[in-house]
């Protein structure tokens, strides 16, 4: 359960995040959707700690990261908007890195990142060093990367960005697995179809504010829009930053 | 495992990989200060030895005029080589070293019993002149003296009479001393192998990787950023460190190629040596590591912390360049003074004398002083929100 409380986060001038409230439940994919710009990312650094909030509060099962993050972190599966890999090092290596660094012992490692090799399909490559990869192989070797400890929550900005159809269709899969299994899902895009497609509870965020949070369902009786899609451009007043 | 020994393990084993870092830190950094060193002292090895041996050709103008002093000149090594014309263009294009001219008042100076002058043209700033200008001095001196003596004794005096003072030199310098001078400029070599060692890594680590956008899923994991950077600052001075003791080795072996010996001088590069400098120079290993750290987390981007650290180099060169101009006599508090007394110990080290226990400790304590405060500011900027930002 992910509970965040009137963030507010300021660069200089501009507001990038002001008054964000909502909420996060576990066994739900929770899907931010906003234009390009909109404060998702600003959003998500501050709930996974990179970054404080100005004002405003998070909780993650009931721990503030102001006063333990590390707590938090190891709580949390991240895969931020930035994924980089060690391209010297092989997707295995990549992977028990970040493992060592969650404190695990070796043979849990070795179990969990097998386990995610089989289930993201990465079979093929876990054993060429990443430089090189597509995009879709780094996507899947981030994501083993950043769920290797097996958090309850995971948090995801723009995952499918980049992404060919075929593996933008299984990293919609590997999300739904994960909520199933009872895992809170947070991810953000500002595809309005994938979020469509993919969530239980949707959070429109424009201008570093919350315009809307409710299910699909209660989305298109607010609006009385029947099309999804429609209702998201009335909720934000514009079509700018968006994709269908 | 300790999250600070898996992030030393896991960049050591990657910079292990890149062919650039290898290159950087243990190839060109460590042996290119010794390449350069035995080129070096070989040509001026060389070029001493051959003008000091080597018959002496000199242009004389004018030899007919004093056939004695010629015959004199010849006897004592010197070749006269003919006549050129306009003599002082031929020395300042580098021509003829030094040429011999003897006026045509030379002969009835010399018939009167009056001082004769012959005139010796050269360039001062010639350095490597410096030798055979010497030498033809040296003899028309000693032409001089010998024709006053017999010029005393022929009018019944002792020649005594006009040397009422004779100096002796007592010259305190050892063979190794006389090497160390000419050696002065080694400790900068071992400064920069330590520097150039790390700073790749120390680009890579923090620019490098914030450019690669990994900086920011590495800092969701649940591990203190200070354990995450004293990891990377390990793997930094490591580098560092290997870089060091790889050009130590270099140096020992370029010992044994050098002729020193031949020009009455010796140097010692032999393991007392080696483990004195490694001591030394281990807290700069530290210092360094944090320096280029901080510079680099500063920079935007990998070619900008390279731009930072190259003008960063200079700095160690400083104590370098200012001993070499005007040498001081070491006192103990230089010691205390990072990079200063590196430089100091070295040097005194090179020139055979020996660094005591003080002066160790006093480079230790105050070099590791200096790595620290360093090390905490990079803490500090470390920690920063910015840091992990990559675009």
């Amino acid at each position: 359960m992910i509970e965040v409380k009137d963030l507010h986060k300021t660069f200089g001038e501009v507001k990038a995040v002001d008054g964000v409230s909502f909420s996060a439940r576990d066994g739900e994919i929770t899907g931010l959707l906003g234009p390009n710009g909109a404060g998702k990312t600003t959003t998500l650094r501050m709930l996974y700690t990179l970054m404080s909030p100005d004002r405003g509060q998070v909780l993650v099962d009931g721990i503030d990261p102001a006063s333990d993050p590390v707590a938090v972190r190891k709580r949390l599966g991240v895969l931020p908007d930035a994924h980089g890999l060690y391209k010297r090092l092989t997707a295995r290596e990549n992977i028990d890195y970040f493992g060592r660094l969650q404190g695990m012992d070796e043979a849990l490692i070795a179990q969990r990142r097998e386990e995610l090799i089989e289930a993201l399909g990465m079979g093929d490559f876990a054993a060429r060093r990443t430089e090189g990869f597509s995009q879709g192989q780094r996507v899947k070797t981030a994501i083993a990367r950043a769920l290797v400890h097996g958090p309850d929550h995971v948090i995801l900005d723009e995952p499918t960005n980049g992404l060919d159809v075929m593996a933008t269709r299984a990293m919609r899969a590997f999300m739904r697995k994960l909520r199933d299994e009872g895992k809170c899902v947070l991810f953000s895009s500002h595809i309005m179809q994938e979020v469509a497609a993919l969530c239980d509870r949707i959070v429109v965020i424009a201008h570093g504010r919350v315009a809307a949070d409710a299910s699909p369902d209660q989305l298109r009786e607010q609006t009385g829009e029947s099309n999804l899609e429609d209702a998201f451009v009335k909720i934000i007043g514009t079509e700018e930053g968006l994709a269908a | 495992m300790n999250a600070t020994l898996t992030v030393f393990l896991k960049e050591v084993r990657e910079n292990l990989r890149d062919r650039r870092t290898i290159t950087s830190a243990l190839v060109m950094g460590p042996l290119l200060g010794p390449f350069l060193f035995v080129m070096l002292m070989n040509v001026i090895i060389n070029k001493q030895l051959d003008k000091a041996e080597k018959p002496l050709k000199v242009p004389v103008i004018g030899a007919q005029r004093a056939p004695n002093l010629v015959h004199a000149l010849e006897q004592y090594g010197l070749v006269v080589e003919p006549a050129i014309q306009h003599p002082e263009a031929a020395v300042k294009q580098q021509l003829a070293d030094v040429v011999l001219r003897i006026p045509a008042s030379y002969p009835k100076a010399w018939n009167k019993g009056d001082p004769a002058q012959v005139e010796v043209i050269y360039d001062a700033s010639r350095r490597d002149a410096d030798t055979p200008v010497k030498r033809v001095k040296a003899m028309l001196e000693q032409y001089s003296r010998t024709q006053g003596a017999i010029r005393l004794l022929a009018r019944g005096l002792s020649p005594a009479v006009s040397t009422p003072v004779v100096v002796a030199q007592r010259d305190q310098s050892t063979p190794q001393s006389r090497a160390g001078q000419l050696f002065a400029f080694m400790p900068y070599f071992f400064v920069v192998g330590v520097f150039i060692g790390g700073m790749y890594l120390a680009i890579d680590l923090t620019a490098g990787e914030r450019e690669r956008k990994s900086l920011e899923p590495l800092f969701v994991n649940p591990v203190a950023r200070w354990r995450i950077l004293l990891g990377k600052l390990g793997a930094t001075a490591a580098f560092a460190t290997a870089s060091l003791v790889l050009s130590l080795v270099a140096f020992h072996l370029a010992g044994y190629i050098l002729p020193t010996d031949k020009l009455g001088m010796s140097i010692d590069l032999g393991l007392g040596f080696a483990g004195t400098v490694l001591l030394l120079m281990l807290p700069l290993a530290a210092l360094f590591a944090s320096l280029q750290t901080l510079v680099s987390a500063f920079a935007k981007s990998y070619r900008e912390a390279q731009t930072y650290l190259s003008i960063l180099m200079l700095l160690p060169m400083l104590p370098s360049m200012i001993l070499s101009f005007t040498p001081v006599k070491a006192t103990n508090w230089m010691y205390a003074v990072p990079l200063l007394g590196q430089q100091l110990g070295i040097t005194e080290l090179l020139r055979g004398g020996s660094v005591t226990a003080v002066q160790v400790a006093l480079v230790l304590v105050s070099g590791f002083l200096a790595a620290l405060v360093a090390v905490l500011v990079t803490v500090r900027v470390y920690g920063s929100e910015r840091l992990a930002i990559s675009a």
